[in-house]
């Protein structure tokens, strides 16, 4: 609680403030730009009982620590980034791990966050609970917002139970036939060329799926593929060395896109909810979520 | 006696026909009692003239001659919400959706399909039926209740707990707003650019606009699904068991919990097999790829086992699965075998708290001599505690709402949450406090206001309005003539 409080002060009422994570994605959305306060979130893990699946843990802590504490009990969580981000980036970031479809969306594992808000008090969204109808979805709204709405100090996450076995291949067949012979792969990536499957599960299913999968031409990998550095949405065809999540749409390519034009009618309700959220403009300034490829 | 419409009806009746059709609206006496309610026991709603809109632009008609008429909009589904969200207050025009029930777009191969607001949850898995996949999101009221309600109140029902509420299936919205206009939130494949306005709409029991057109996510059917059941002679060692199957690192497809009066209810109702000497069942289903499921079973049976467990039976075929369902799935009709009334509740707790929570809720009821019934989503720790009563008693709504104070109190004490899937609406504004502070709440209002900064999608749900934590469910608070 005292690591909240002073989160809260470190915010403030007056200024431009920004939170900082592990800084492993600073440039999305936009740089903050010159005297900009930065401040970081509580890090460490508060709460957490496995047989509730849900973890109580401070912004500011890294995902690779979490993982740690979590993989004691064999469980993990929605969400991923490069080595030395945050709980509190990955979620401002809001992008969703290759594995989307086992672990969720990253979105959907927030389930209750503390935030200070640019008037500089703290607030609360959501609820500690796994399943909450209780008012309006805050939390949902948080995630991928880049900390333009307000700032998170600490979080509880939904967790997910680790598989007992996991399998990626490589091979030529194409992401539709890979659908067609698995049940809920957890990650289809395609290269223009192959497919790179993840399956995971029980052992002995997964290599009964993979079974099939090798008998039309793929092979055992080690791990995903390299992913290039941009992220982009398929609007077109594949561009040259891109690779597809097929299950969001998102294309990790060499270069990045241009930002595509938003909805005037999406925009006038975005603009009406950052004014009423941060009327200043002090949170994150010059950060624009409107403002990524993907 | 039908409520008096306010002056100036007539000319938004005129209007509202110009605009959308005279077939398409009424303000008949009869219509305005039924779409006055849902099926929430909260009577007195007033409601408008009843717009029954065929598209999108129809219902942006009507919000724009509802709002040009100064009066509020409600939108509504199947009316079969249980807090009130449907509700009319202050003389609305209630924008219905049940005509735009078409299916409008299957794509089996990207697994979406784009469907009107009104049309009807179980329609959709029917329509679907030998593609392979299915909407998940399955409420109890699943043959009544519209998607677009499901929308409204990101419902769940007993397979969300590995499948996930309402709004994990929902991927874009066209939504019309109180100022009229249409707008499309989210995406088809993946997360849209910028804020998660899809993710922020659902769930707003139509406070936010109304949803005009949905495209929902399809869920492949499992290849193998086994269901148990499961019998305890004691509430707590079925709850230890629901927490130990969890602790296990199992995610089962539903996970639902019966004690002994829904049992005893559902038996003299239905005869679903479930063992009438049992103080509480559970239904556990586990669903996947068939070494997987076997796995599980196993272990379903050991904790099960570690917990006193009765008997542990797998049903054989898909008739003895169905028989176990419709057990669960006709529980609240069963109870009015017990008395003539009842009142569902809905609150969260922490699933390890659940037996202790449980004891608590039921000591409560009974001691306002009330007859209580628990048949509950226990996988995620959302109860549904219900009480049986006789409306024609005298006094004894009294003693429903003093009961329902002390549940929802006993549920936030626990460090559980108002609603798990019914929503706020009417029924629960009030005790929003207990839940969220101020800026809590202050937080929620500026999302609410970016939807519709004139206050014209029906209001006066959600928020408390002005009064304080001792007041909940005070008949005070609520707007004149309307209950609780």
């Amino acid at each position: 609680m005292s690591d909240l409080e002073e989160f809260r002060n470190e915010v403030g009422t007056t200024g431009s403030v920004c939170v900082k994570g592990g800084g492993t994605r600073w440039d999305v959305g936009g740089e903050v730009g010159q005297g900009v306060r930065v401040v970081s979130a509580p890090s460490g893990i508060d709460a957490y009982d496995p047989a509730e699946m849900t973890v109580l843990v401070g912004a500011g802590t890294t995902l690779t620590a979490l993982a740690e504490v979590l993989a004691e009990h064999r469980q993990e969580v929605a969400l991923a980034g490069p080595v030395g981000s945050t709980v509190g980036g990955a979620l401002a970031v809001g992008w969703n791990s290759i594995r989307r479809q086992r672990v969720g969306f990253a979105r959907d594992a927030l389930l209750q966050a503390e935030c200070v808000g640019a008037d500089g008090k703290r607030f609360k969204a959501g609820g500690p609970t796994v399943k909450n109808a209780s008012g309006y979805e805050l939390c949902r709204l948080l995630v991928g917002s880049l900390g333009t709405l307000a700032l998170m100090g600490r979080v509880i996450l939904r967790t997910t139970p680790i598989p007992e076995w996991s399998l990626w291949l490589r091979g030529s067949v194409t992401p539709a036939d890979v659908v067609k012979s698995c049940y809920r792969p957890a990650s289809i990536l395609w290269d223009g060329s192959y497919s790179h499957v993840c399956l995971e599960g029980y052992e002995a299913d997964v290599q009964r799926e993979a079974s099939a999968l090798i008998d039309s031409g793929m092979v055992k990998v080690q791990g995903p593929p390299s992913l290039p550095p941009h992220r982009n949405r398929l609007t077109g065809d594949l561009p040259e060395g891109a690779i597809l999540d097929v299950a969001i749409g998102v294309a990790h390519c060499p270069e990045a896109a241009a930002i595509q034009c938003v909805d005037p009618a999406v925009k006038c309700i975005a603009d009406r909810m950052k004014a009423n959220f941060d009327p200043h403009r002090r949170l994150n300034p010059n950060r624009d979520p409107y403002s990524v490829p993907a | 006696m039908v409520h008096k419409m306010p002056s100036g009806t007539d000319e938004l009746i005129a209007d509202l026909a110009d605009a959308i059709g005279a077939g398409r609206v009424t303000a008949g006496g009869a219509a305005r009692e039924i779409y006055g309610r849902d099926s929430s026991i909260i009577e007195g709603g007033h409601s408008g003239p009843v717009c029954f809109p065929e598209s999108t632009r129809q219902i942006a008609e009507c919000v724009r001659v509802a709002v040009a008429h100064g009066r509020d909009f409600v939108p509504r589904g199947a009316g079969t919400g249980l807090s009130g969200g449907a509700v009319p207050c202050n003389d609305p025009v209630v924008i219905s959706t049940t005509r735009m029930n078409r299916i409008l777009e299957v794509d089996v191969e990207r697994r979406i399909a784009w469907v009107e607001p009104g049309v009807i949850n179980l329609d959709l898995s029917r329509h679907l039926a030998g593609t392979g996949l299915h909407f998940a999101p399955d409420p109890s009221s699943q043959q009544a209740c519209t998607i677009g309600g499901n929308l409204a109140n990101n419902s769940g029902g007993p397979h969300c707990l590995a499948y996930g509420v309402t709004s994990e299936h929902v991927a874009a919205i066209e939504v019309v707003l109180s100022d009229a206009s249409t707008v499309l939130l989210g995406a088809e494949v993946g997360d849209a650019v910028g804020y998660d306005l899809r993710g922020a709409f659902v769930g707003g029991e139509g406070t936010l606009g109304i949803a005009a057109r949905i495209a929902v996510r399809l869920t492949p059917d499992p290849p193998v699904v086994r269901t148990l059941l499961l019998d305890f002679q004691s509430l707590v060692d079925a709850a230890e068991t629901v927490t130990g199957i969890i602790a296990a690192g199992i995610v089962p497809a539903a996970l639902e919990m019966m004690d002994r009066n829904t049992v005893e209810a559902v038996e003299n109702f239905v005869e679903a097999g479930y063992p009438r000497d049992a103080e509480a069942v559970l239904i556990v289903e586990l669903d996947g790829l068939e070494e997987g499921v076997t796995h599980e079973i196993k272990i379903v049976k050991r904790v099960g086992n570690e917990n006193g467990v009765g008997t542990v039976r797998v049903a054989a075929d898909d008739v003895e699965r169905e028989l176990i369902w419709k057990g669960r799935r006709n529980a609240f009709g069963a109870i009015a075998h017990i008395k003539p009334g009842y009142y569902l509740h809905d609150t969260v707790v922490p699933r390890t708290r659940l037996a202790e929570v449980v004891a608590k809720v039921n000591e409560a009821v009974e001691r306002h001599d009330l007859i209580v019934a628990n048949v509950f989503h226990a996988g995620d720790g959302n109860l549904h505690p219900l009480m049986a009563f006789d409306p024609r008693e005298p006094g004894v709504m009294e003693r429903v709402y003093a009961a329902s104070e002390e549940i929802v109190r006993i549920a936030i004490e626990a460090g559980g949450v108002l609603s798990g899937e019914h929503g706020i609406g009417l029924e629960k504004r009030g005790f929003m406090p207990l839940l969220y502070s101020p800026d809590d709440l202050s937080a929620q209002r500026a999302l609410r206001d970016a939807f519709d900064p004139v206050g014209h999608a029906n209001p006066l749900k959600m928020f408390p309005t002005g009064s304080s934590c001792g007041d909940v469910m005070h008949l005070a608070e609520v707007p004149e003539g309307v209950w609780v």
